[in-house]
């Protein structure tokens, strides 16, 4: 067995650096790595590009980088939830390039499996197609698209064990898997870190060669964007 | 009278039918689910990773590890799968999904739709709705047929950003049910109770085939 185990948090940045290109997994803030979010604020590390579906809202998720001046520029499908955000893409402080949601998905995918570009249907026609190649399949136009490039990727697991594989609960599983698998080096936080033998091998959903540091997280908040709810009556 | 918002979403819901597998955009399409037909057997997607999504949780049972893409609380059904993001779109592209509602800002006569960007004013990006729209065979588009100063949303070219191109076969609004043909335009299908074709007709820029018969709409 590799032993794919950190300490904590700090340890799991190293080698991050200012400039760098880095994914971060959830959609929304289900399933956000929040304890390594809070390290790289602490560690204060700048002008980073974030790959990640969503920019977090004020002050929790990726909100608290924004606050902060860290990031440079946000590559995602949707950023509605943050006033922060908007203010700093208006006044053009932020460098945003918006991207369809599947689009962004494969992008993470074919980075972790290989395949260096691939031809989608999505956004044919629109903004999103300005400057790409465009080949019929089947009677329909593609635009070619690229596998991401990024140093780091974040990502929260429910369960995880000492060789790095991974278990994810609910849809917090969304963007996790591919970004562990896009990561030149993927950190995985987790709510429960087991020693090796304690996951059945037949229900691993990121098996840990794709994981190449993980830690125990601690003090998940957890948050929920919209609470809605039924009566039982 | 005009249809409200759930007047829309329960006649899309006459649209289901069983055996298919739905993705229902945020908003009025979210309404739909409220409205499925007796003996009606279907799936919903959610595409941040669930099929089988059920209603929204009660009160002390809601989980953050389990919302839809509009961010909501929601509930699993019996036989629900989770997955990731890249699977989710892989069903969407691949057409595994029979039938997908979403609303729209603008929607022209050859069927391009307009519902990701205002420039200088809301930029909250397309989330998923381009690549549904890309891939879907059936797309229904709920919408209201005017704006809040009364123009016509449904017009000859769209005048936003599109999010995708000649996509759209059916457009159900507050006033009328639409097809949409590439020769023919929109074609008024149904009308709302008590709504005349020439309120449809003054109502609507683009192209507009008004058949000889316009029955009303037939809502319980």
């Amino acid at each position: 067995m590799i032993n794919r185990i950190v300490d904590n948090a700090d340890v799991a940045l190293d080698g991050l650096e200012d400039g760098m290109t880095v994914m971060f997994g959830g959609f929304g803030l289900c399933g956000i790595p929040e304890n390594s979010i809070a390290a790289i604020r602490k560690k204060g590390i700048k002008n980073l590009t974030c790959i990640s579906n969503n920019a977090g809202v004020d002050h929790f998720g990726l909100g608290i980088l924004l606050d902060n001046g860290q990031i440079k520029k946000m590559i995602s499908s949707y950023v509605g939830e943050n006033d922060e955000f908007e203010r700093q893409m208006l006044s053009g402080e932020l460098e945003v390039e918006l991207i369809p949601q599947g689009t962004l998905a494969e992008r993470c995918r074919a980075a972790g499996a290989g395949i260096p570009a691939f031809f989608t249907p999505a956004g044919y026609g629109t903004e999103v197609a300005e400057g790409k190649e465009v080949r019929e399949f089947n009677g329909k136009p593609h635009i070619l698209e690229h596998a991401f490039d990024s140093s780091f990727a974040f990502v929260k697991a429910w369960k995880g064990d000492a060789a790095g594989n991974l278990i994810f609960k609910g849809t917090a599983r969304n963007f996790n898997p591919l970004m562990a698998m896009a990561g030149k080096i993927t950190v995985a936080e987790v709510e429960q870190l087991l020693p090796a033998g304690q996951l059945d091998p037949n229900e691993i959903h990121v098996p840990g060669i794709f994981v190449h540091r993980i830690y125990q997280g601690s003090a998940f908040e957890k948050r929920i964007e919209q609470r809605t709810v039924r009566s039982r009556s | 009278m005009a249809l409200d918002k759930n007047g829309i979403a329960q006649r899309i819901a006459q649209e289901l039918q069983s055996g298919w597998y739905v993705n229902l955009g945020i908003g009025i399409p979210t309404l739909v689910a409220n409205y499925i037909p007796e003996g009606i057997d279907i799936e919903f997607q959610s595409e941040n990773g669930i099929l089988g999504m059920g209603p929204f949780p009660f009160e002390g049972d809601e989980s953050p590890d389990l919302i839809n893409a509009g961010k909501q609380t929601i509930t699993a059904l019996d036989g629900a799968s989770f997955f990731d993001s890249a699977t989710s779109f892989a069903m969407i592209r691949a057409q595994k999904v029979q039938l997908t509602v979403l609303g729209a800002m603008e929607v022209s006569e050859n069927g391009d739709i307009a519902n990701w960007k205002i420039p200088g004013k809301m930029v909250k990006g397309m989330g998923g709705a381009m690549d549904l729209v890309a891939s879907a065979e059936n797309i229904i588009v709920a919408m209201q047929h005017c704006n809040r100063k009364g123009a016509s949303k449904l017009l000859k070219a769209c005048s936003l950003p599109i999010t995708g191109v000649q996509c759209v076969k059916k457009v159900v609004t507050d006033l009328a049910v639409m097809d949409i043909d590439p020769d023919q335009g929109f074609i008024l299908r149904e009308r709302a109770p008590g709504v005349s074709v020439e309120a449809i007709v003054a109502a609507t820029e683009g192209q507009l085939t008004v058949p000889e018969h316009v029955p009303e709409m037939q809502l319980d």
